[in-house]
């Protein structure tokens, strides 16, 4: 499904954030990517979702080489993925419901259908009563639950969540993981990073524990 | 296909919603676009009208022969003939210096330089029209008569509406430049407006990137923007032109009566003002594009 081949990735002017990556994720994996802060964890989400380009190395998501990608085909690829950040960039301009909608409007999905897929995926992170109510108003953990639902509306084959109990106390924290959960439990790849031990040893995952930029240990040999 | 649609009429929902919200903003800037495109507007009716104008006058070019002074009766017969006889020649007309004379003394704007002459300066005269009105033929004529016994000048009277016409031309080609200016001042006004809206939703834009909305989806709306703009400024342009002819008008009905003619300021045709607001659109269309595509590739995801 997610394949790094000797992947090495450095921003100008910096040190390399990774350096000679190398694992594979199968199909319905749950994965955490854990280390220290500035290990390279974010970049790793990154280079999966395209929104980074190695500097060395291949990256294939579904037999697709991200690396060699042309910049028209990648619209294409994110909409693969969920996409979960720990700041959840929701948008404070609109309600609940137009922001679980904008993943939907992206791929043409307008009308009764939309309506019926934001019911559902609102109703999954159990924030159905709240469509009208604008995000800005909902908890640190209801906004996350919000982010999660507009992750899943499309129902993508990958969800990818970066840090997503970071700013969260840990019974908040423990929902969102077990929504990841239960997402993996109907066969959808998940992927998160994460710096919080708390979150990994509750799991049966796959751990890539990074260190440096450099895959230590837990890593399968590809 | 439906899908497509429904992508454009969401684009162009959500464009139209966010105008309702900021009303005021777009109101100015259609007010804007209109004042811009009404300048050339009124120098193209201007120019147009005037042309219409002369094309009535140069209809009846007219060749005035004046004769010699100490002229013969007889020679004025032969004249009279030759006039008659010739076929290029629609009709003729004699005014002996005498009548001329009287008709000098009679007007009151000449009356005071004739007082002070002591005898009639005036030659006899014939007024030819000929029938070709095309200016070639009427300067064979011109030239051919000025041979003729008798005569000491031939002269076309059609000369003012060729000035005119020249004149005419030039002030078309300073419709385009001015035009052409403006049009360029519009594209950068309403590709700044785009850009700043552009930044107002910058963290829109951002997510929809990182969740595989493609340039064209995001260009979309401000496509749609800029030219909803450029309806608006295009409608405004024509509304400001008819209320500016209708008051322009008041005067040079005035002006028209004092030379006993009806002419009146008219719109231009209905295409002219299509291709205007036509052309407002493009313009509007023109400069979203140009200020996101600038955006779009400077635009980095965090």
């Amino acid at each position: 499904m997610i394949k790094f081949d000797q992947v090495s990735k450095r921003y100008p002017g910096s040190d390399e954030v990774l350096r000679d990556v190398s694992f594979s994720i199968e199909t319905g994996e749950l994965v955490f990517v854990t280390g220290h802060s500035g290990a390279g964890k974010s970049t790793l989400l990154k280079l999966i979702a395209a929104i980074e380009r190695p500097t060395a190395g291949t990256v294939l998501v579904g037999n697709q080489n991200v690396s060699k990608l042309r910049a028209a085909a990648v619209p294409y690829l994110r909409r693969k993925f969920g996409l979960v950040f720990q700041d959840h960039k929701l948008l404070f301009d609109r309600n609940c419901f137009d922001n679980v909608a904008l993943p939907l409007y992206i791929n043409g999905v307008t009308g009764s259908e939309a309506g019926k897929r934001i019911r559902a995926a609102l109703d999954k992170v159990g924030l159905l009563g709240k469509e009208k109510t604008m995000p800005i108003t909902l908890s640190g953990g209801e906004q996350q639950r919000l982010a999660i639902a507009r992750a899943v509306v499309n129902r993508p084959s990958i969800l990818l969540a970066d840090e997503p109990t970071g700013n969260l106390d840990g019974n908040y924290a423990a929902e969102i993981m077990a929504l990841f959960y239960a997402f993996q439990q109907v066969g959808v790849t998940v992927i998160i990073a994460t710096h919080d031990a708390h979150d990994i040893s509750a799991a049966q995952g796959k751990v890539l524990r990074l260190n440096h930029g450099q895959l230590s240990e837990g890593g399968r040999p590809t | 296909m439906m899908q497509w649609l429904n992508q454009h009429l969401q684009a162009l929902q959500l464009v139209l919603s966010r105008m309702r919200r900021n009303t005021l903003a777009a109101l100015m800037m259609c007010s804007v676009m209109g004042a811009t495109l009404c300048l050339p507007g009124i120098l193209y009716i201007i120019v147009d009208n005037l042309n219409q104008l002369a094309g009535n006058v140069q209809s009846e070019p007219q060749i005035s022969l004046f004769l010699k002074l100490d002229i013969k009766p007889e020679t004025i017969a032969a004249l009279d003939k030759q006039l008659q006889d010739h076929p290029d020649i629609k009709s003729h007309r004699f005014v002996s210096k005498n009548s001329a004379w009287e008709q000098l003394q009679q007007d009151a704007g000449t009356a005071d330089v004739a007082g002070n002459l002591e005898k009639n300066p005036l030659p006899d005269a014939y007024f030819v029209q000929p029938k070709a009105f095309d200016p070639i033929t009427i300067e064979r004529l011109q030239s051919e008569m000025q041979q003729w016994p008798g005569v000491v000048l031939a002269q076309v009277d059609a000369n003012w509406v060729k000035r005119l016409y020249s004149l005419l031309q030039l002030g078309k080609k300073a419709i385009l430049v001015l035009a052409a200016l403006l049009g360029f001042a519009l594209v950068a006004i309403i590709g700044n407006t785009i850009r700043l809206q552009i930044l107002t939703q910058r963290e829109e834009i951002e997510v929809s990137k990182l969740m595989g909305a493609t340039d064209g989806f995001i260009r979309r709306p401000f496509l749609y923007a800029g030219a909803l703009y450029g309806l608006g400024g295009g409608l405004a342009a024509w509304l400001l032109l008819a209320g500016v002819i209708t008051l322009f008008n008041f005067s040079v009905a005035d002006i028209a009566q004092q030379y006993a003619s009806n002419f009146r300021l008219n719109l231009p045709l209905w295409q002219v003002n299509l291709a205007m607001i036509a052309g407002a659109v493009g313009l509007g269309w023109l400069g979203s594009y140009i200020a996101v595509g600038r955006s779009l590739a400077q635009f980095n995801l965090k």
